[in-house]
């Protein structure tokens, strides 16, 4: 089993749950997250003192998928999050050694 | 004199506006502070307002319009606890001249004194002890704000009984020297006696909620119209072109501030709005009533422009004057006081009056500045050596509102708490 992770932006989220649900995903993880890339923060001026905000807003989003299901999953995240434009984010991948679904108490693949 | 009951209900309301205008700079003032401190800065706001209010009723009005000492401050004992300011030997209200009970501009009179030394704690955000501060408005109000109200309003130095009428009369309608003056300079010793907030000009210190500014903002113009239609003393033209210099100012201000702001800064900021609006307030206040509706918007626009460069001088030179108390109310208190000299109707120098008023305005605005220095400075070192100005480092950075008011604004300041006990 694998954790896909994905950092994306926050206007990109609408269309990355839809075509994860499409890909036959049928949960989720998403929260607000903040950080940054190579796309650095903005500034903001309160009377004349600038200040440079250097942590972006973000969205982060959860799915657990099979071994086989990974890479594709990875590219549809990709595909529905991507606008060209620098700050688009990262997906990531990560093993995981198990899943209980707490509900039935199953395991593995199973609890997926 | 006969009772004016229409003047009196202005009178009236107009007390309960400037009332209003200091819960309003609280909001004015907690909105631009951390999140971790509003409540500080708000209760800096209210401690003024209850500290205030019963020394005034003592000898507030006694020093500011008692009999005169040497033309500096009435005589505290005159009137104090206002015997024979309310009735007469007769028994009944003393009524001034324009008709209007004398309590009644006993109450309207207070809440200047009030507003004035709330102005104050804009400059101190954050990081002085609340028993201080209240130990100072008490203070400061009888050696810094009465001596100042009785030499430009009560025939002392400063008015038009002083030795200075004879070049021209000083005119402060509103309270240009007495108010914005006074608070600037008291705020400007202030900051530098209790010195920076830790972190000043390198740490991030960021206006928590602009909405509340925006809102105290409101309120204060709101206000102002009692501050400066009030200050006619009775409900006749001189109110009603005060009303509209008052906004006509304030609006200009805004466009001034905000001109500056697109320029310099690209963006044009509420918060710079908000600050566009008091610097309008605090310029027409001295001139609201020597002025013309045109005549006001040279006073707004340039408040706003002068302002606008002015919040950045603390940076530069190394003071920190945390919410802009110099910037805004000295320099356009200034620069209103000085209006006048240029722009009153009858005697200013672009009306062909002549330099006398122009003159005489700049003396009076110095006169102010010395006084306010040197008063502030005195009770500010006094404290400083007896009771300490500083909280702690350690709860300036946690947040004074849980260390000093045993409270926090906002209920992600202290998540995670469970009830002990309740105690009736």
């Amino acid at each position: 089993m694998k954790l896909v992770t994905g950092v994306i932006q926050p206007h990109r989220l609408d269309d990355v749950k839809s075509a994860l649900e499409a890909a036959g995903v049928r949960g989720m993880t998403v929260s607000e997250a903040s950080g940054y890339g190579r796309q650095k923060g903005h500034t903001e001026v309160y009377r004349g003192a600038e200040y440079t905000v250097d942590l972006v807003p973000k969205v982060r989003i959860e799915v657990l998928v099979s071994d086989a299901d990974a890479p594709s999953i990875v590219d549809v995240v990709v595909g529905a999050a991507q606008t060209g434009k620098i700050g688009d984010g990262k997906v990531w991948t990560v093993p995981v050694d198990d899943v209980a679904r707490v509900r039935t108490g199953e395991h593995g693949d199973a609890a997926l | 004199m006969e009772l004016d009951t229409g003047a009196t209900a202005w009178m009236l309301t107009s007390a309960s506006l400037v009332l209003l205008m200091t819960p309003g700079l609280a909001l004015f003032y907690g909105g631009m502070v951390r999140g971790k401190s509003v409540l500080n800065m708000m209760m800096m706001s209210f401690g003024a307002i209850a500290v205030t209010a019963v020394i005034y009723v003592l000898w507030g009005w006694s020093m500011s319009y008692g009999s005169d000492i040497g033309g500096i401050i009435g005589n505290p004992f005159d009137q104090f606890a206002l015997q024979g300011a309310i009735y007469d030997e007769a028994g009944e209200f003393i009524i001034d001249g324009f008709g209007v009970p004398g309590i009644v501009g006993v109450g309207f009179q207070a809440t200047f004194a009030i507003i004035t030394v709330a102005l104050i704690s804009g400059a101190i955000a954050d990081r002085v002890k609340f028993g201080t501060w209240m130990v100072f408005v008490a203070l400061w109000v009888t050696f810094g704000y009465f001596p100042m109200a009785h030499m430009v309003w009560g025939g002392g130095l400063l008015s038009g009984d002083g030795p200075f009428a004879s070049i021209a009369a000083p005119i402060d309608f509103a309270g240009g020297t007495v108010v914005h003056i006074n608070a600037g300079v008291a705020a400007l010793v202030l900051a530098l006696v209790v010195g920076k907030r830790k972190g000043f000009g390198t740490e991030p210190m960021r206006p928590h909620n602009l909405t509340l500014v925006m809102l105290g903002a409101a309120l204060l113009w709101f206000g102002w119209f009692g501050f400066n239609g009030g200050s006619a003393f009775t409900a006749d033209g001189f109110a009603g072109l005060a009303w509209v210099n008052t906004t006509v100012a304030t609006a200009a201000a805004v466009l001034g501030w905000l001109v500056v702001e697109k320029f310099r800064d690209g963006s044009a900021t509420s918060l710079g709005a908000a600050s566009g609006v008091v610097a309008g307030l605090v310029a027409i206040t001295p001139a609201a009533g020597s002025v013309s509706p045109f005549g006001s918007i040279f006073v707004g626009v340039l408040a706003g422009v002068f302002s606008a460069f002015a919040v950045g001088l603390k940076y530069k030179l190394g003071y920190d004057d945390s919410l802009d108390v110099v910037g805004v109310h000295l320099v356009s208190g200034l620069w209103g006081t000085l209006a006048i000299g240029f722009l009153a109707t009858e005697t200013g120098l672009f009306y062909g009056g002549g330099v006398n008023q122009l003159a005489v305005q700049a003396i009076i605005a110095v006169v102010a500045m010395v006084f306010s220095a040197v008063v502030t400075y005195i009770l500010a070192i006094l404290l400083k050596a007896t009771m300490g100005w500083r909280v702690s480092e350690e709860v300036e950075v946690n947040g004074i509102d849980l260390a000093v008011h045993g409270e926090s604004a906002y209920e992600g300041l202290s998540s995670g708490s469970v009830i002990k006990e309740v105690r009736a």
